[in-house]
């Protein structure tokens, strides 16, 4: 995919991208596994974010991830896209990608997706320009300046407008969405970017109970096609999409299960939802 | 629609063209008739002063847009946008010494400041500076050069914001001081001066000045469609994305590092380019150029004309500097204190600059 073009155009070419680029291949997924994170150990002034975290995700599961704040929840996504370099463990993506060597756009094109916590868009383009550039394409500078969006391309988009449902909004300038809005077009951002794992951080805040609904219903369909890591504090949200739970405590795996086990353990009851 | 007629339509609608056409026909037809073919004492009649003048500050307007790209559209605040400038006309000024010849004050083959210094030979740095072929090509390589690997090292360290301006104020402030001394093989203080030729024509001709003005019209409207070309395409648009939330354009598998690096390079060449076309019509390049002061004004053009529209910069630096021709004459000790007034009423009330207040104006009338 990238190839010494990518190079001779960038020049980027330190010892680190170097080596990120050689592990970057297509997912092996062989063993049924998208993500492996084993030992994973983050301090920030010897306050460790995450604690010898070890997770692993499946080949189109929906896992879901809750636990209190300060649990590591987003520094785990942060790991996982690059933001963050554990101090220890390994993370990777199939078998064969080494999430800690590559940044944060090489993962994002080996294909992960992530949403953000606060909803992040494009706020001086339009709805269209948001999905447009986020669409999965060549990144290469010299693409971008000669990019044409074919028929195919365009009708991709008006298919994700009309899931997300701001077909009527398509030329609007997305700072000046909804809140919930935003929400959506950022979750559209990340479907046409066609990622294998999406990792959606409270994607549900500040949607009504029906824009609620109906993402609890786009997310049960996406399983199955794509992996999806849901961290979230509202729990009939995650009641109604759950099938496997893992709770974070202080920066490690406290426990994990089906929902119902989970509710029942005593020890998520006392960190987490006895409060 | 063909190609090249769906990106006639894409850069600027029937109006805009109407208005680039005018622009156009002003610069390279009205202006040589009005300064070549009006006689001298015909009110009409533009000086070579004149001429120059605008000569001048076209090469500004040039620099505006290259600085608008980076910061208006990328986000990116250069206040060291000067040294490339200076670095395109000291590339072409060394050709220009060379086309001096033996009419110098010490009729040798060596530049003044080379036989005054007793200097037997040629230093490095001039190797090959008697041909025009690779003047050229210095004025695109060496600000280039210089910006590339500059923004390599700053873009993928991830330095921003007000961090990054500081870096290049500094950076030029260094250069000026480097150039002042007369061992960098420059001039020192002096710079270069008292041209006289390019390819062996006469530069002090009112037929060369045209044919220089002229050029400077013709780069200064390329650049400009060339900017227009770059923020309607994708790469423009995920320019402005990186400069309203760089993190998402990276999870969006965007190595903005590339990008940046690319932006920042252009924008480079374009004020070495518009150096170079300043040094033969204002007749002189020395390190004050570089005076970290310098690159602050060019800031100042295009918040005034208004960033992130290209044309505003252009109209910025076409006002401020013709505001700065007339009070240096006037009222030379104020000139500084208008200029910083100017700059702090436009922050205040005139975000978009004048290109945003015609806008509103046009919008409320409508």
């Amino acid at each position: 995919m990238s190839g010494t073009v990518t190079h001779a155009m960038s020049g980027v070419g330190s010892a680190e991208a170097t080596l990120g680029r050689q592990s970057t291949g297509e997912l092996d997924a062989t063993h049924g596994v998208v993500l492996y994170l084993e030992n994973i150990t983050v301090s920030f002034d010897g306050f460790k974010a995450l604690d010898d975290l070890s997770l692993s995700i499946d080949v189109g599961e929906l896992r879901c991830v809750i636990g209190p704040n300060g649990a590591g929840k987003t520094t785990m996504m942060d790991v996982i896209t690059g933001k963050t370099r554990p101090d220890d463990g390994t993370a990777f993506f199939g078998q064969t990608i080494d999430l800690t060597r590559l940044t944060e756009a090489e993962i994002a094109q080996a294909g992960i997706g992530r949403k953000f916590q606060k909803p992040t868009i494009f706020e001086n383009h339009t709805v269209f320009d948001n999905l447009e550039l986020a669409m999965k394409a060549d990144r290469q500078v010299r693409k971008a300046l000669t990019a044409k969006l074919s028929t195919s391309e365009r009708a991709r988009i008006a298919d994700t407008l009309e899931l997300i449902r701001l077909q009527d909004g398509v030329g609007r300038v997305a700072g000046l969405l909804s809140h919930g809005e935003k929400q959506w077009l950022e979750i559209g951002m990340l479907l046409v970017q066609e990622p294998k794992l999406l990792l959606l951080d409270e994607p549900v805040a500040g949607m009504s109970d029906e824009e609620t609904e109906r993402t609890a219903e786009l997310f049960l369909s996406l399983a199955g096609r794509h992996s999806l890591v849901v961290v979230e504090h509202d729990m009939a949200f995650i009641a109604k999409i759950a099938r496997k739970v893992t709770v974070l405590h202080e920066g490690s795996v406290l426990a994990e299960g089906p929902m119902e086990q989970v509710r029942n353990d005593p020890r998520v009851i006392e960190v987490y939802l006895g409060r | 629609m063909g190609p090249i007629s769906s990106t006639i339509t894409r850069l600027y609608g029937p109006r805009g063209w109407l208005a680039l056409g005018a622009f156009a026909f002003v610069l390279f037809v009205i202006f040589p008739l009005l300064s070549l073919v009006v006689p001298a004492g015909n009110p009409l009649h533009i000086s070579a002063y004149g001429v120059t003048l605008i000569g001048k500050i076209m090469c500004y307007a040039m620099v505006a847009v290259a600085m608008d790209l980076i910061w208006g559209y990328t986000g990116i605040l250069s206040l060291g946008h000067g040294l490339f400038f200076a670095l395109g006309g000291y590339s072409f000024g060394m050709y220009l010494m060379r086309q001096i010849g033996r009419d110098g004050q010490y009729q040798s083959d060596m530049p003044d400041f080379m036989v005054f210094l007793d200097w037997k030979e040629f230093p490095w740095q001039w190797w090959n500076s008697d041909q025009f072929w690779w003047a050229l090509m210095l004025v695109v390589l060496v600000p280039g050069l210089l910006a590339f690997v500059f923004g390599y090292f700053a873009f993928r360290s991830r330095v921003k914001g007000v961090y990054f301006s500081i870096i290049t104020q500094a950076l030029t402030y260094a250069a000026m001081l480097l150039f002042f001394r007369n061992n960098t093989g420059f001039g020192g203080n002096n710079g270069f001066t008292d041209f006289k030729r390019i390819l062996g024509v006469s530069i002090t001709t009112d037929g060369a000045r045209i044919v220089l003005f002229v050029i400077t019209g013709a780069a200064l409207i390329g650049t400009l469609l060339l900017g227009r070309y770059i923020v309607t395409s994708r790469l423009g648009r995920v320019l402005t994305a990186i400069r309203d939330a760089e993190a998402r354009v990276m999870f969006c598998g965007y190595n903005t590092v590339q990008y940046k690096l690319f932006i920042w390079t252009l924008s480079a060449v374009l004020c070495g380019i518009a150096g170079a076309l300043y040094v033969p019509q204002v007749g002189i390049i020395n390190p004050s150029e570089m005076s970290p002061a310098n690159s602050i004004e060019i800031a100042i053009w295009v918040a005034v004309g208004g960033r992130g529209t290209l044309v505003g910069p252009i109209i910025g630096a076409g006002l401020v500097n013709g505001a700065k021709s007339v009070f240096t004459q006037l009222l030379p000790e104020y000139w500084l204190y208008v200029l910083g007034l100017l700059f702090i009423l436009t922050t205040l009330f005139l975000p978009q600059g004048v290109v945003g207040l015609l806008a509103r104006l046009k919008g409320r009338s409508a």
